[in-house]
């Protein structure tokens, strides 16, 4: 009985393999795409490719900094910071994407700054 | 032949490790500062003047509405009402003491705002509530013909005293406003709502800003960090950090600028600044060169709240 379920776990593990690679070579398109887009002023179309990125795999820190700087070129703030705060949780020592990060906090952070009724 | 085989793979991981941080992308991105305030009922905007003091070498309101004006010309959706500067320490010194002014000046007309017929833009129709005595010029500071829609002095013009208000710079009872201490007592004109209510009607009910100005001049010595360079023995150029004891001068600029709705003269918003600069003892900086500089660094905050600002930037995308 034990070997049995050892083999089929095994099985579910060999199966799951290429489902991550899939996942993360659809995601990888989708994310390509979405930086040709960008790169020609078409930030929409690049947010829909983005979002789908994350849907497909929700471990791909580089699809959520893109999406993130997406979202702060369309003013939508507590958007970008989510995507942010979860792009450095995946990817916490990539120093590209922490750049862009404190440049966004650097923005938000004079935007609430010295706000007085 | 192990050493060299560990050689290559070191650096093929090396060429890995670089194409991998090579998948990105540098994109400039435009990102937008949603204004601070609701500007949605107002079509106008009329900078009204500034309780300023410091300096005695920078008129300090007269620099700040001219400053401001220009600005929300071309970059708020508001038209920018150009009417003369209102003297408003002379006003708020009048409000903060009428019964003192009531006793030595019992003939002269009561600190009402400006008439509207002297602004460019009130020249529209509104004229013809200006009191009678009130002076009218008919035309705005740039010499337009009335109804002109006029769109600011230009540099170095120097607006009159507005209406019923007495000019600027009244030497006589001038008491110089050198810091928060001398504000405090006259910033009490803000909070008069009647007064600014009134003035609103005056001008078709816009935003008003005003505010308090301070641009003092400072001091500061101590230890300074500079990079001094030199030429070592081999004639390298090196350059180190050197502390140097230096007494350094310069200013502070303090504005608080406060935005009033001109229907119910009530304060909607209101915000304070504080920049700073000092010079090295060996330049010589003129205060209103100074003054620009200082102003320069807090103009994109005071525009952002009254419209949409784009800060530009740069941001990396990631494969």
């Amino acid at each position: 009985m034990i070997f049995r379920l050892l083999v089929a776990g095994c099985l579910v593990s060999l199966a799951a393999v290429p489902s991550y690679a899939d996942a993360r070579k659809n995601a990888k398109a989708q994310v390509e795409f979405g930086v040709n887009v960008a790169q020609k002023g078409l930030w929409r179309e690049a947010i829909y490719r983005w979002e789908r990125a994350v849907e497909i795999d929700p471990t791909y820190a580089a699809a959520f900094n893109n999406l993130a700087v997406a979202y702060e070129h369309e003013g939508q703030f507590e958007k970008a910071r989510k995507a942010y705060e979860k792009a450095t949780e995946l990817d916490p020592n990539n120093a590209m994407l922490r750049q862009n990060y404190d440049l966004f906090k650097e923005i938000n952070d004079r935007t609430n700054r010295s706000s007085v009724k | 032949m192990t050493a060299r085989t560990a050689a290559a793979l070191s650096s093929a991981a090396l060429v890995l490790v670089v194409s991998g941080c090579t998948s990105f992308y540098e994109i400039p991105i435009e990102t937008p500062i949603q204004p601070k305030m609701d500007v949605t009922p107002f079509q106008r905007v009329f900078i009204a003047g500034f309780i300023a003091g410091g300096s005695e070498d920078v008129d300090a309101n007269l620099e700040t509405v001219r400053l401001l004006r220009s600005q929300l010309r071309s970059k708020s959706p508001l038209r920018v009402i150009e009417a003369d500067v209102l003297p408003l320490v002379d006003l708020a010194r009048e409000q903060a003491a009428p019964e003192s002014r009531a006793a030595t000046d019992a003939t002269t007309a009561p600190p009402l705002p400006p008439e509207a017929g002297s602004g460019s833009d009130a020249a529209q129709g509104t004229a013809t509530g200006a009191p009678a005595g009130a002076p009218t010029t008919g035309a705005n500071t740039n010499g337009a013909a009335p109804g002109d829609h006029v769109q600011g002095a230009a540099p170095g013009d120097r607006a009159p005293a507005a209406g019923g208000a007495k000019p600027a710079a009244d030497p006589k009872n001038a008491v110089r406003i050198r810091d928060e201490k001398d504000l405090e007592p006259l910033e009490g004109i803000f909070a008069n709502v009647d007064y600014w209510k009134k003035l609103g009607e005056e001008y078709q009910n816009p935003l008003i800003v005003t505010g308090t100005v301070l641009f003092t001049p400072h001091a500061r010595s101590g230890f300074v960090q500079r990079e001094q360079e030199y030429y070592d023995s081999f004639g390298r150029r090196r350059v180190v950090p050197v502390r140097t004891y230096m007494e350094r001068k310069g200013f502070i600029l303090r504005p608080k600028f406060i935005f009033i709705d001109g229907r119910t003269g009530t304060t909607i918003y209101s915000e304070s600044f504080r920049e700073e600069v000092l010079y090295s003892p060996q330049q010589s900086t003129p205060a209103l060169s100074s003054y620009f500089e200082l102003m320069d660094r807090l103009i994109p905050s005071f525009l952002s709240t009254l419209s949409t600002q784009k800060i530009k930037g740069s941001r990396i995308l990631l494969k």
